[in-house]
């Protein structure tokens, strides 16, 4: 059986007939094309294909594309500002928050997912975050520190946008 | 992975979903938070023709106190019981448990009741709601009908629901006044099922116990009440020898297998370590209640 669905996709709405047991994993990087959303254990262990369902992070191997119908999808490509790279995504870059890359879109996403509601992350709120995803270089201790940067430059990008309302 | 072919129908209304129960029955299975089923589709342990997602089903959420009950409806997810301050604060034993279950991104989506409807003897929320005497309301077309924990977690991945019914809801006898909880889980890694768990619960009347609920998760061939213990329990001053004897009750109790957890003896050691340390933990909460 096959089912129409609309799902929003990084802000835009895509449409497409799908075979009822695909997996929204595989929709997003086969049908949608946006292949950062990666396949790891394909057991709902790894936490590479981590997206964001209506904000909050999932294992996009352990859903149903048609389960995604009528809500929207925020996958790594998502968290591109036009050509500028998100807090998250600098953060990454500038504290070496990656090594072989595979786990990273995941792990940022999460780390994205936290800081949004956390704006001050202890070292234990971010690896209670991250307790899903596994990163087999081992490299946590810099995506501990990157997601703690990103989210003080988030929260000095915002004082500085509010400044001028307060002056 | 993919699962066997199936078709996928999204229940507006309760309704709606127990007519399409009645109707497939038998090929159907009832589709939640999916984090036990899709996996156990994927791997064709489960090959429904029919699955039937309730999560657009509205009023199924629902973490309440009415009626002298707990009650958690069928889409309430770990993350919003843990969000609970009416859990977190009155109900120490399911509060304990949830933040060990799985990991963040599987508890945004899975479900209590799909937990106990999946009756993995491994699964957590099975033992915690034997050791808090809760039931299960079965729904469908027919009406509902309420059965007690005990009675619902029939064998490993068997339960007493009928092909036709929808688990609803949870119901928890209301907190006492002077009643505390523990849930205890030895596991090799964040996420990992349990080698070991051990659920508490305790209710203090007049300074001695009134009520002792202990199960115990991964030692059996489903979630295992140690009834003995409770009862050496009931009635008992709360000390140190009364745990003891209540520890060495249920290790003898469970049943457990040696596998990659590890051996037999370690696990069932492990059971008497922990109810007895559950115990202690659970009536210091109680005297703080």
């Amino acid at each position: 059986m096959t089912m129409e669905i609309k799902v929003g996709v990084n802000g835009t709405e895509r449409s497409a007939d799908v075979e009822d047991r695909l997996l929204l994993v595989h929709l997003i990087r086969e049908v949608f094309e946006l292949t950062g959303t990666h396949v790891g254990c394909d057991t709902s262990n790894c936490g590479a294909c981590t997206v964001l369902l209506d904000g909050e992070p999932v294992k996009s191997c352990t859903l149903f594309g048609v389960q995604a119908d009528g809500r929207e999808v925020t996958t790594v490509e998502g968290l591109m500002d036009g050509a500028a790279l998100n807090p998250i995504q600098a953060a990454f870059k500038e504290e070496h928050g990656l090594q072989c890359g595979y786990c990273t879109p995941g792990m940022m996403l999460v780390g994205a997912a936290l800081i949004e509601r956390n704006p001050e992350p202890s070292d234990d709120d971010v690896r209670w975050a991250i307790s899903g995803n596994i990163c087999r270089c081992t490299g946590y201790m810099n995506i501990v520190k990157a997601i703690q940067a990103a989210a003080r430059e988030k929260a000095s990008a915002a004082e500085s946008v509010s400044e001028p309302a307060n002056a | 992975m993919l699962p066997s072919r199936f078709q996928y129908h999204r229940a507006a209304t309760l309704e709606e979903a127990l007519q399409l129960l009645g109707t497939h029955g038998e090929d159907a299975k009832v589709l939640a938070g999916g984090q036990s089923l899709i996996p156990m589709m994927k791997l064709r342990f489960a090959n429904p023709e029919h699955l039937v997602d309730i999560n657009h089903v509205e009023g199924l959420a629902e973490i309440a106190e009415r009626d002298g009950h707990l009650h958690i409806g069928a889409l309430a997810r770990y993350r919003d019981v843990i969000a609970s301050d009416l859990i977190s604060s009155r109900y120490p034993t399911i509060a304990r448990a949830v933040p060990q279950i799985a990991d963040p991104l599987i508890r945004n989506l899975g479900t209590v009741g799909g937990s106990l409807a999946h009756a993995d003897p491994a699964g957590d929320m099975g033992s915690v709601m034997l050791a808090l005497g809760a039931s299960v309301v079965l729904t469908s077309a027919g009406g509902e009908r309420e059965v007690p924990i005990a009675d619902f977690l029939v064998d490993t991945f068997t339960t007493s629901i009928e092909p036709n019914e929808v688990l609803t809801a949870i119901r928890v006898p209301e907190a006492a006044a002077r009643s505390g909880g523990d849930y205890l889980k030895l596991e090799r890694k964040v996420g990992d099922w349990a080698t070991v768990g051990v659920a508490v619960a305790l209710t203090l009347s007049n300074g001695s116990i009134g009520r002792a609920g202990i199960a115990m998760t991964g030692v059996g061939l489903k979630n295992l009440e140690a009834t003995d213990a409770e009862a050496s329990l009931a009635g008992a001053a709360p000390t140190d020898e009364a745990f003891a004897e209540a520890g060495r009750l249920a290790a003898a109790a469970s049943n457990p297998v040696s596998d990659v957890r590890g051996p037999q003896g370690y696990k069932r050691h492990m059971v008497d370590i922990y109810v007895r340390r559950g115990l202690a933990h659970a009536l210091e909460t109680a005297n703080a209640a």
